[in-house]
């Protein structure tokens, strides 16, 4: 099957379609290759993609497109409404809301990725020591996470930021604590699965120490699941982030955090709505791409639902 | 909140041993009594363990930072800081099963007296959220599944998306906006208007019946305005839990052959689904509406606080920005009890109604 019909480009296509993969590079690549397909073939994914890397541009080059510093205030020019100098209006002290909007999507960014990356650490070595070594461990460990789960997300998030006191920072920590447990189940549920192959009992039979086993054979085979089930859950970690950021537990101003914002602007609503509108409108784009994003690469890689 | 979660099967803890005499109803009823000790220590170990996380030296909040040494050590002996951790965890632990929560230091009460006094206005609303919750999300998920990928199928989708990803606070601040201050069909935030406080007699806490009971007709329909905006933004995260699984239950019967069957029967299109597709899914439904009226607890947090609803949600809030953590682990440990007995009622009622179970 290698009729290469246009050199150079045609070869890779004929390379990734073709019927009988020659290395197990290649069938990965090919299986990467119809994932993508299958994934751009679903607008709704591929519309959610689009805003994720807008967003990821507008944080990457936030001073290039912001059209006034984020904190410049400007008294004489304070409360306007949405015009061409100023596109989503100004703010109580004359600051250019939507410079301090495309600022903000640095923050939500930095709060996500932050999240996750405490959070799946910890959801997967709980998981995989719970599900590999079984009995008390596993026991001890799944009543911790359930006992976790019995709260609703945003009320543990608000107890653990009462107890570390406000902030960005806390608030970042708080919300992975209520992050990790559905990650640890899911991993758990892996490595079950994982845990009697022969490739495991191989390694065993060697002589490979237990931690050895886990981290470096259990754990990879979960990393995959744990991934797309963060993703899934960003836009949840967005909007508790903005929630708590709104009740003026989170980032705290001057700080141009889209909830925070939000929560000024709920003090000047009847006057001047546009101060709620635009930060609101943004957290609400962001995390409708990312519920959309995590629909499609759920639709994709888990073809049950359908 | 995450959707898949629900679908999974609950694991059963241990099995019955095989040669025991034990009947199987005694084993499982001390199967769930134990699971829900477990879980309710557990709950208390987590308060508790937020409660010393406390960067505030818990004396110094009571006795301010002028007192002298001895009045310090007195108080430090009284909340039985000198004992050791796990002495603490059981006074702690005997506290909050009796309902001794402690006083809030910032509205001078005892903390179950205001929790008694609160609790009404969010049930009130939640209540009112999650009817129109079911009454707007079912029909729509059954719609959706039924004419699947047409139209009502993707206004559906799109309903559900938009309830996942709308920051309900600023939901509710638009609709104050628009429906308020612009149009004025609803009342604004608070539960009534000022000049109707304190005409009806408390006698339920719920003010829609309070106002009935006392024959108050004007009352009753300032409290409606006052409602319905607070309780529609909340609902509407509900809707699209619902209608979404809705969806999924009702294409998972719909595509079976007893279905099928009926059909080639003779039954009518609508008369199948009614009769026997919705009748399958019902108990189904039911955990799943459950389950929402929890998470909608959470939900109030947020939008009690937008529209200044005198509920558990902003008591917790102004409990958490006056730093009083008396108020906040009586909220967190009740919501955490809430919680816990509604997955159990809806495990209760899944073995009890669906004879698939037994």
């Amino acid at each position: 099957m290698t009729t290469a019909i246009e050199p150079g480009k045609g070869g890779l296509r004929a390379y990734l379609t073709a019927e009988v993969s020659n290395s197990p590079t290649q069938a990965s690549l090919q299986r990467l290759y119809f994932g993508c397909r299958r994934f751009a073939e679903n607008p709704l994914a591929m519309i959610g993609l689009g805003i994720l890397v807008v967003l990821l541009l507008v944080a990457i080059f936030a001073p290039l497109i912001a059209p006034f510093p984020m904190n410049e205030q400007n008294l004489g020019r304070r409360l306007l409404p949405p015009s061409g100098a100023h596109w989503f209006g100004t703010d109580e002290l004359g600051r250019d809301i939507f410079s301090r909007v495309v600022y903000g999507s640095r923050i939500t960014l930095q709060i996500t990725l932050l999240v996750a990356s405490i959070a799946a650490p910890i959801g997967l070595l709980v998981g995989t020591v719970s599900g590999y070594f079984g009995g008390w461990t596993d026991t001890v460990l799944m009543r911790i996470t359930d006992i976790f789960l019995s709260f609703p997300g945003l009320i543990l998030a608000l107890a653990f930021v009462a107890a570390l006191g406000p902030g960005i920072r806390n608030a970042v920590i708080a919300i992975a604590l209520t992050v990790w447990p559905p990650i640890a189940r899911l991993a758990r549920a892996e490595t079950l699965t994982v845990r009697s192959s022969d490739y495991i009992a191989a390694i065993r039979a060697q002589g490979a120490p237990a931690w050895r086993i886990v981290v470096k054979h259990v754990m990879p085979m979960c990393l995959s699941s744990v991934i797309i089930r963060i993703t899934l859950n960003m836009a949840g970690i967005i909007l508790t982030a903005a929630a708590l950021g709104f009740l003026g537990l989170g980032a705290q101003p001057p700080m141009p955090e889209w909830g925070a914002m939000l929560s000024t602007g709920r003090q000047y609503l009847l006057g001047s709505w546009f101060l709620a509108a635009a930060p609101g409108i943004a957290i609400l784009v962001v995390s409708l791409g990312f519920n959309l994003f995590g629909d499609g690469l759920r639709d994709v890689l888990d073809p049950r639902d359908e | 909140m995450s959707v898949t979660d629900v679908n999974q099967p609950r694991e059963t803890i241990s099995r019955r041993p095989e040669a025991s005499k034990i009947p199987p109803w005694a084993w499982d009823a001390w199967r769930i009594v134990s699971s829900v000790a477990v879980t309710l220590l557990g709950l208390l170990a987590l308060t508790f363990f937020i409660g010393r996380m406390l960067p505030i030296d818990p004396v110094i909040a009571i006795v301010g930072e002028q007192a002298d040494a001895s009045t310090y050590d007195m108080v430090y002996k009284q909340l039985g800081l000198d004992k050791p951790l796990y002495v603490q965890f059981l006074y702690f632990m005997g506290d909050m099963l009796r309902g001794e929560f402690g006083n809030a230091l910032f509205t001078g009460n005892k903390v179950s007296a205001d929790l008694m006094r609160v609790f009404p206005a969010t049930i009130e609303l939640a209540t009112i959220a999650i009817t129109i919750g079911v009454f707007v999300g079912i029909p729509i998920g059954v719609l959706a599944a039924v004419y699947r990928g047409s139209p009502i199928d993707h206004f559906a989708r799109i309903i559900g998306l938009l309830g996942y990803s709308v920051p309900t606070f600023w939901s509710g601040l638009m609709g104050l906006v628009l429906f308020y201050a612009i149009l004025g069909w609803v009342g604004g935030p608070g539960r009534l208007d000022v000049f109707y406080i304190d005409i009806v007699d408390r006698v339920t806490g719920l003010l829609l019946v309070d106002a009935l009971i006392a024959g108050e007709w004007e009352v009753f329909q300032n409290a409606v305005s006052h409602i319905v905006l607070p309780a529609s933004i909340l609902s509407f995260n509900a809707i699209a839990f619902i209608s979404r699984l809705t969806r999924s239950f009702m294409l998972a019967q719909l595509s079976q052959e007893y279905i099928l069957a009926a059909r080639v029967k003779g039954l009518s299109k609508w008369k199948v689904i009614r009769k026997h597709a919705f009748r399958n899914i019902a108990v189904q439904l039911l955990t799943i509406v459950a389950l929402a009226y929890a998470i909608l607890l959470e939900g109030a947090v947020v939008t009690e606080t937008v529209f200044a609803w005198p509920g558990f949600g902003r008591y917790l809030v102004s409990g958490l920005l006056a730093g009083d953590m008396n108020a906040v682990l009586a909220c967190v440990l009740i919501v955490g009890i809430i919680f816990v007995s509604i997955n159990l009622i809806c495990d209760l009622l899944y073995r009890i109604l669906d004879p698939r179970t037994k």
